[in-house]
């Protein structure tokens, strides 16, 4: 798709069809055959082609070119691009559709800023990209192998188009028909390779020529960081990164990227959302992905100081201080009457109950709000809104829209209070303050009360895995990069949540195989920043693409993973058992404990000789609950080495 | 309408704060809730978590338990007759109070604040 190189060099896709025309007719020189001569009579070769050194020693051309190609190769230059926007990592599997690319990174371009990183496949880059990100609010760079490469990958983009998380693809493909290798490169290419991830991404391109290539590069890091984030796909065709700069040459040029503003709420809109809250009785902030930075997490504890607001966390980032007397469960709507929602990704589900318990199999819907409650939205996932993947959830009316980014949105919002505030109102404050820290001090008490029930059981309770592990690293400076499978959110409920870090949200598009990828990418991005990681990794989650555990090995990556092994993909063991008994009848469990097709035994997987195999310390199945502070205290001592460790613990299901 | 009498009935005989004891077995009740796949979202000690409330040492009547399992409409699919019966229903009561009283949260170290 590049155009023909005006360089002296042999241009690749010449060569190509010369190497092509060699094999069914002696040519003395690689050069452009006519329709008849590949048409000709088939003779076996007597020689092989000439080579470039060759040609040119038979021409008397004395000015040998460096390298084969005769010139810098464009996948140099592209190195030269992707170098200007500081991308630390490249967590990719090894391909031929961007073999160029590959090489010049690590040759040309030393292994450096990007460095890659090995991965043992093309979901486990994506979300090693997806859990860097939460980390350090910067992008990586994945690259994919044509249309296999990205049909692995495309879960994890999913999940990070969900999670409004940018993550920049960049894919092999080699676009010309007529000069592509056949074969298996031909079953790698497509016409239109980024079709299958279009419809959650925010951007795609196929740039044709080096020029193309800087500017949709820098575009595509642009608009993957525009808030709302996600992930771009570039593919790269083959072409383009082989052959030599050329005739692009001289005048190539790499636009400047400047990092853009994030789009914040119109004026009027937030002057009446702030009258609304200033004159509720009972102001209810609940906030989704509003926290982008750490930044955001103190914006929001201002404005709710502001109002004395309750605010809900509810956990796709770390937005609000768990510790704080304002925090409450999901059940404060009810009380509530205006709702301020920051970036829910499910506004409907936060002030509606859907019980998955109809007559006819349908679910029932109900209200969980006062029909007279006053509803604000602020949030930036309204500017991207897409057609077939339904992560825009059901239409919930509100009574202020702001499609606009909450952290960038905060601080006007919070001196519009300030100025809608009368004397009055401010006045009501320490009460209001006082009679919130009383509700907060009985919460966690009852929270506690909970997580002792069942404290010495074994298999062991999902509360005594936390907390055994949280009395470990609650001294270090920590941070809880994934929890997959659901642990009953202990965490949440018991941990001191106080810094961003310290909770880096789910999945997004709650795609299962997330955890242990962005474990593993958001432990690498915490190595560099001297942080603990610890990760709390399902069974089911972790085999999907195991081989991560790997790449965390070669390349050194600190981390604890402590697994909640409930032996089965226990979601989906209660919804067979749920469609069983609507049916009226028993559930088949085969020979295993639960529903057949939902359960991970017989035979148990012995995950700490999984990750073993893989360059992991580890030890399990550990069963007994009084000998799982003792090993948490080992293995954290091996992460502290620089080495990833993993404990098989049995759990209880949830 | 007869099951949400009972389970009213149930309620009713709750707040008053009232418990009787069961007649059922409790081995076999542990047997049972394992069978039924009642473990699955209760825990296997009844303890509870995200996807059902806890059921050890329950404060709940055994007759309101058995309203409850057969005729619920809530979160919790209904259990009818056929899957379970209702002396398998005292089987499970009986574990469930079986069950040991959970520690005072306040004597556990890893949960204090």
């Amino acid at each position: 798709m590049s155009e023909p190189s005006k360089g002296s060099g042999p241009d690749r896709r010449r060569f190509l069809k010369g190497a092509a025309v060699a094999g069914a007719a002696p040519v003395l020189a690689a050069s452009v055959p006519s329709q008849a001569q590949v048409a000709a009579p088939r003779h076996t070769p007597s020689a092989l082609p000439p080579s470039i050194r060759t040609i040119a020693a038979e021409t008397g051309d004395v000015h040998m070119p460096d390298n084969r190609i005769g010139g810098k190769p464009g996948s140099d230059f592209m190195v030269d691009v992707i170098k200007t926007l500081d991308i630390r990592y490249t967590p990719s599997n090894c391909a031929s559709s961007f073999r160029a690319l590959h090489e010049s990174l690590i040759n040309y371009g030393e292994n450096k800023a990007p460095e890659f990183l090995s991965c043992m496949h093309e979901e486990s880059g994506v979300g090693m990209a997806h859990g860097y990100f939460k980390i350090t609010g910067k992008p990586l760079m994945t690259m994919v192998h044509g249309t296999v490469g990205l049909q692995h990958a495309t879960m994890g983009i999913y999940n990070a188009f969900c999670d409004r998380v940018p993550v920049i693809i960049i894919g092999g493909n080699d676009m010309d028909a007529a000069s592509r290798p056949p074969g298996v490169p031909t079953f790698h290419a497509a016409q239109d390779i980024n079709a299958i991830v279009r419809d959650y991404t925010k951007w795609d391109d196929t740039p044709t020529s080096l020029q193309a290539f800087a500017q949709s590069m820098v575009r595509g890091y642009k608009i993957a960081m525009t808030p709302p984030y996600g992930p771009v796909a570039i593919s790269l065709d083959a072409g383009l990164q082989q052959e030599p700069i050329g005739g692009h040459g001289s005048g190539l040029y790499i636009p400047k990227f400047n990092m853009p503003s994030a789009p914040s709420g119109e004026m009027g809109a937030v002057k009446e959302a702030a009258r609304l809250l200033v004159n509720a009785e009972n102001p209810v902030i609940v906030a989704d992905r509003s926290a982008r930075t750490a930044e955001g997490v103190g914006l929001l504890v201002q404005l709710a100081e502001l109002l004395q607001a309750s605010v809900i966390d509810q956990g796709n980032r770390m937005n609000f201080p768990n510790t704080h007397y304002l925090s409450r469960p999901a059940g404060a709507v009810a009380s509530a009457d205006v709702i301020l929602g920051l970036e829910l990704s499910d506004f409907w589900g936060t002030v509606n109950a859907y019980t998955d318990n109809g007559e006819h199999g349908i679910g029932v819907n109900s209200a969980k709000i006062k029909p007279t409650t006053k509803l604000i939205s602020i949030s930036a996932v309204e500017l991207i809104t897409k057609s077939n993947y339904q992560d825009f959830q059901r239409f919930q009316t509100v009574d202020v829209s702001m499609p606009a980014d909450a952290q960038a949105t905060l601080p006007a919002l919070i001196e519009a209070v300030k100025s809608a505030m009368t004397s009055e109102r401010r006045a009501q404050n320490d009460q209001r303050a006082e009679k919130a820290k009383k509700a907060f001090g009985d919460i966690r008490g009852r929270e506690a009360a909970a997580a002792a029930v069942a404290w010495d059981a074994s298999p062991i309770s999902t509360a005594r895995l936390c907390m055994e592990l949280y009395g470990q690293i609650k001294n270090e400076d920590w941070s809880l990069v994934a929890s997959e499978g659901n642990v009953s959110n202990w965490p949440n409920r018991l941990w001191k949540m106080e810094k961003h870090h310290h909770w880096l949200g789910r999945s997004g598009g709650y795609g299962v195989g997330y955890g242990a990828p962005a474990s593993v990418g958001a432990a690498l991005a915490n190595r560099d920043l001297g942080r603990f990681s610890v990760s709390i990794q399902s069974d089911g989650d972790l085999m999907f693409a195991p081989g991560v555990l790997w790449t965390a090995a070669k390349h050194k990556i600190p981390l604890l993973a402590v697994m909640h092994n409930n032996r089965a993909w226990h979601q989906e063991t209660m919804h067979v058992q749920r469609m069983a008994s609507f049916r009226n009848r028993d559930s088949n469990y085969g020979t295993d404990a639960g529903p057949v097709g939902t359960m991970i035994q017989n035979p148990d997987i012995e995950y700490h000789k999984l990750a073993e195999s893989m360059g992991w310390w580890a030890k399990g199945p550990i069963k007994d609950p009084a000998l799982l502070g003792p090993a948490i205290k080992e293995a954290m001592a091996v992460v502290k080495s620089g080495q990833p460790a993993l404990l098989n613990v049995w759990t209880q299901p949830r | 309408m007869k099951k949400i009498t009972s389970i009213a009935a149930s309620v009713a005989f709750l707040l008053l704060g009232a418990s009787a004891a069961s007649a059922g077995d409790a081995q076999k009740g542990s047997q049972t809730f394992r069978e039924k796949g009642c473990w699955q979202c209760h825990g296997f000690e009844g303890q509870g978590g995200s996807a059902g409330p806890r059921l050890a040492n329950t404060q709940l009547p055994e007759d309101g338990l058995i309203a409850f399992v057969h005729g619920t409409n809530g979160p919790m699919p209904p259990f009818s007759e056929k899957l379970v019966s209702d002396a398998q229903l005292s089987d499970i009561y009986a574990y469930l109070q079986s069950r040991p009283k959970p520690a005072d949260a306040k004597t556990i170290p890893l949960l204090q604040p």
